[in-house]
């Protein structure tokens, strides 16, 4: 057993950590958001080539560092420590996982652009009414010819609106909840019949609801591997998610740590008042166990599918938990301050709240958990 | 000891509900439900209405312009106008000021300000909160000091929530710096509009402006609106605070909001079933249920006791703590329920944007709202505050 970083992947923490505290603090990105983009593309482009870490997580043969899991860890804990709004988790994450996992001439063709900050892409999973069964797709890919037509109506897709592909899950056949059927596709955002409507999300992202009306795409779109591979990488995104929820919560405790060291209430600090103290001994043991899920189910990534969705749930139900309670209590003990926009810690928060539900509530994963490990008979 | 409704009682509850369907303002109906920010006008005009009928205050004295109603017929009240889903009227003038006003005013300031506040003429705000003074409010420092048959005041309030609408504001300021803190403190009544008030916004995590910072510099309020004495302003102070603990339960608002998570959760699918077949959200739902009944019940025999000569006193910081969790717990089984759609942030209300709604239309104010109500364990006197009291002022701790 070993619990120590390379020092390659220390290297790449204290770039990223280094480049993100001069490049992202708060008031930056309070501009950034409220700019027309809704944020900076000269930081993905630096991510890119001027630090060249998009590729952490490729393989050499894929041009990348020969990284894998651990690496989209720290990068999105280091993401995170910011609440950064940079589609690394839709582009890098799950659009590069799906493309290494898929392989084939699509993979060779893309990922090297992705590695390059060419391409950004939203992936387009949730529909209205499926809430978090992925196999829940009503979006149709109908056969014609060598390529396929899509029709459908995919929601809340996080960073489509500066997408340069879409990864979509759409049904070849089957009926609306059957495994079987369900495929996974990476398309040109551009094609024609493909709408938006763009929106800002409550944690500073943009996202869209994207609308397929007979959308003609090629053949080699397909990604091959089905549902399993669509559940693959989204527990792969889903321990990414984890990964973010370290530096989020991390950020929430220090911040509240620091704030009641300076509040004067009652002629001395806050932190000096023992129902604080507890409170914040408390959110410190929560942070805690989020790393130690995290770093647990991470490693964990690569296990056979069944026991992977284990011990991926087991840690998201844990963070999604761990996360609230971190989140609300930093608001709680800053009091007024913590409740506007003014402050860091609010938009920490915010993010905190919607890390909670993302790829599935505390109760969804518990339930995944329970139907995959425990028995319903003596 | 019964808890059924007599036949006097029901008689009532259908005089009242009547009442409400008959005049609620029609252009104010489900706004409550989509959780648009109101405006004053929205808030007057309810308002209004009831003070045409003699209903905005039945909480007060009858001599001023309350109902003389019982505690069943205030609770009937509260129960029927949460369940027509009406908006809650401002509680700054008839809640707060108003009993205030009648318990240590003058003659004179009760003549002037109680008939304005029942018609509604009058929008006030609350000068107490400061920068450096949240729960230990006692130490605050905007200070007031005599000039002939004035005072002259500087400093800065926060929190102060829709001081962009107010005409007067009640403040707590420091008449005497020496000695006790509490005993140094003065009850002012602002006219807002007196020249060196500026009311400046503060938006808060759901996008909303509804506090504002309140600067005061060399404002002249005339000697003659100070309420009870000189440097005994903490008395009033702590009285309303025990008025607005009492009222902030919310019983009958926590009801409805419970019945209209379950009517989403009918409607909202989870996979292959609605959400409220889910046994781990329904699950929830009731525990919310239990939790609100105890509250309710807990609120009843806290009335019963008033209704037996007994003011409000520390008990209630209990129904302050268990009503503002409960508010939390809503907007977050709310956003739970919304799930995905819970991430748009939407603001199609109070700017002219009338596009239709991302989503199920509930759930475009999910988020927001639960960030908003993370106030309700803060404000009133923070919910450690409240443990305070009761730890001190009912366990003699």
């Amino acid at each position: 057993m070993d619990f120590n970083y390379t020092d390659t992947q220390d290297m790449l923490r204290d770039t990223l950590a280094r480049f993100l505290a001069d490049t992202y603090d708060f008031e930056t990105r309070k501009k950034m958001i409220a700019s027309s983009a809704g944020r900076d593309p000269g930081i993905w482009r630096a991510l890119a080539t001027e630090l060249g870490i998009l590729s952490a997580p490729f393989s050499e043969e894929q041009g990348g560092l020969g990284g894998g899991a651990l690496e989209n860890m720290i990068m999105m804990e280091e993401l995170g420590n910011v609440i950064a709004i940079e589609p690394y988790l839709q582009t890098v994450v799950i659009g590069g996982g799906a493309l290494k996992a898929s392989g084939g001439a699509l993979a060779d063709a893309v990922i090297p652009e992705i590695i390059g900050g060419n391409v950004i892409i939203g992936f387009a999973y949730a529909e209205p009414k499926g809430r978090y069964n992925l196999a829940n797709v009503t979006t149709t890919a109908k056969k014609d010819g060598a390529g396929y037509v899509l029709n459908g109506h995919k929601s809340v897709v996080y960073a489509a609106p500066w997408a340069t592909h879409l990864l979509v899950t759409a049904r070849t056949g089957g009926s609306q909840r059957e495994r079987a059927g369900v495929e996974l596709f990476l398309i040109d955002a551009n094609t024609p019949g493909i709408t938006r409507r763009d929106y800002p999300t409550v944690d500073g992202f943009q996202a869209s609801e994207v609308y397929f009306e007979n959308v003609a795409i090629p053949g080699d779109a397909l990604l091959s591997g089905g549902i399993d591979l669509i559940e693959k990488i989204v527990d792969e995104a889903t321990v990414a998610v984890c990964g973010e929820a370290c530096g989020v919560t991390r950020k929430l405790h220090e911040g509240t740590l620091d704030y009641s060291k300076q509040r004067q209430q009652f002629g001395q600090p806050i932190g000096r008042f023992q129902v604080l103290q507890h409170r914040m001994a408390d959110m410190f043991l929560e942070v805690e166990q989020i790393m130690s899920m995290t770093l647990m189910a991470t490693l964990k990534l690569d296990l056979p599918a069944e026991e992977r969705k284990a011990v991926v749930s087991l840690a998201k139900a844990k963070v999604s938990r761990s996360a609230k309670f971190v989140g609300q209590n930093a608001i709680q003990t800053h009091g007024g301050i913590g409740i506007t926009q003014e402050l860091a810690i609010g938009h920490y928060f915010k993010r905190a709240t919607m890390i909670e539900g993302q790829f599935g509530s505390a109760d969804w994963h518990l339930d995944r958990y329970e139907a995959l490990t425990l028995p319903t008979a003596a | 000891m019964n808890l059924e409704f007599s036949p006097e009682e029901i008689a009532f509850r259908d005089e009242v509900r009547t009442f409400i369907a008959e005049n609620y303002p029609a252009e104010l109906r489900g706004k409550q439900d989509e959780g648009d920010e109101l405006s004053k006008e929205d808030f007057l005009s309810w308002h209004k209405v009831l003070a045409k009928k003699g209903w905005v205050a039945p909480a007060w004295p009858v001599e001023y312009g309350g109902t003389g109603w019982t505690p069943t017929q205030r609770y009937i009240w509260s129960e029927e106008t949460a369940r027509a889903d009406c908006i809650r009227l401002m509680p700054f003038g008839l809640t707060m000021v108003g009993p205030v006003i009648y318990t240590f005013g003058t003659p004179e300031q009760k003549a002037k300000f109680l008939p304005r506040i029942l018609s509604g003429e009058d929008w006030w705000c609350q000068g107490y909160s400061e920068p450096g003074s949240g729960s230990d409010l006692a130490s605050l420092r905007t200070k007031a000091v005599r000039d002939g048959d004035h005072y002259v005041v500087n400093g800065q309030k926060t929190w102060t929530t829709m001081a962009q609408h107010a005409d007067w504001g009640f403040f707590l300021v420091r008449t005497n710096p020496e000695g006790k803190q509490q005993e140094g403190i003065s009850f002012l009544l602002v006219d807002m509009k007196t020249p060196g008030i500026e009311v400046r916004p503060i938006i808060t995590l759901g996008g909303e402006h509804e506090v504002n910072e309140v600067w005061l510099e060399d404002v002249r309020v005339p000697v003659e609106n100070r309420v009870y004495e000189e440097n005994k302003g903490w008395t009033c102070a702590k009285f309303l605070l025990a008025h607005e603990r009492s009222g902030i339960a919310g019983v009958a608002a926590s009801k409805r909001g419970v019945e209209r998570i379950k009517e989403i959760a009918k409607t909202e699918m989870d996979d292959d079933r609605p959400l409220l077949a889910n046994p781990f959200f329904r699950r929830k739902v009731a525990e919310l249920e239990m939790d609100l009944t105890a509250l309710e019940y807990t609120e009843l025999r806290t009335l019963a006791g008033e209704a037996s000569g007994k003011g409000p006193g520390p008990e209630s910081s209990l129904l302050k703590i268990k009503g503002s969790e409960i508010q939390q717990r809503i907007t977050e089984l709310t956003l739970e329920a919304a799930g995905h759609y819970g991430a748009p942030y939407f603001r199609g209300f109070g700017e002219g944007d009338n596009e239709h709604p991302i989503g199920p239309e509930y759930a475009n104010r999910a988020a927001p709202s639960y960030f908003n109500m993370r106030k309700t364990t803060i404000y009133g006197g923070s919910n450690e505050i409240q443990r305070n009291i009761i730890a001190k002022m009912v366990l003699g701790l």
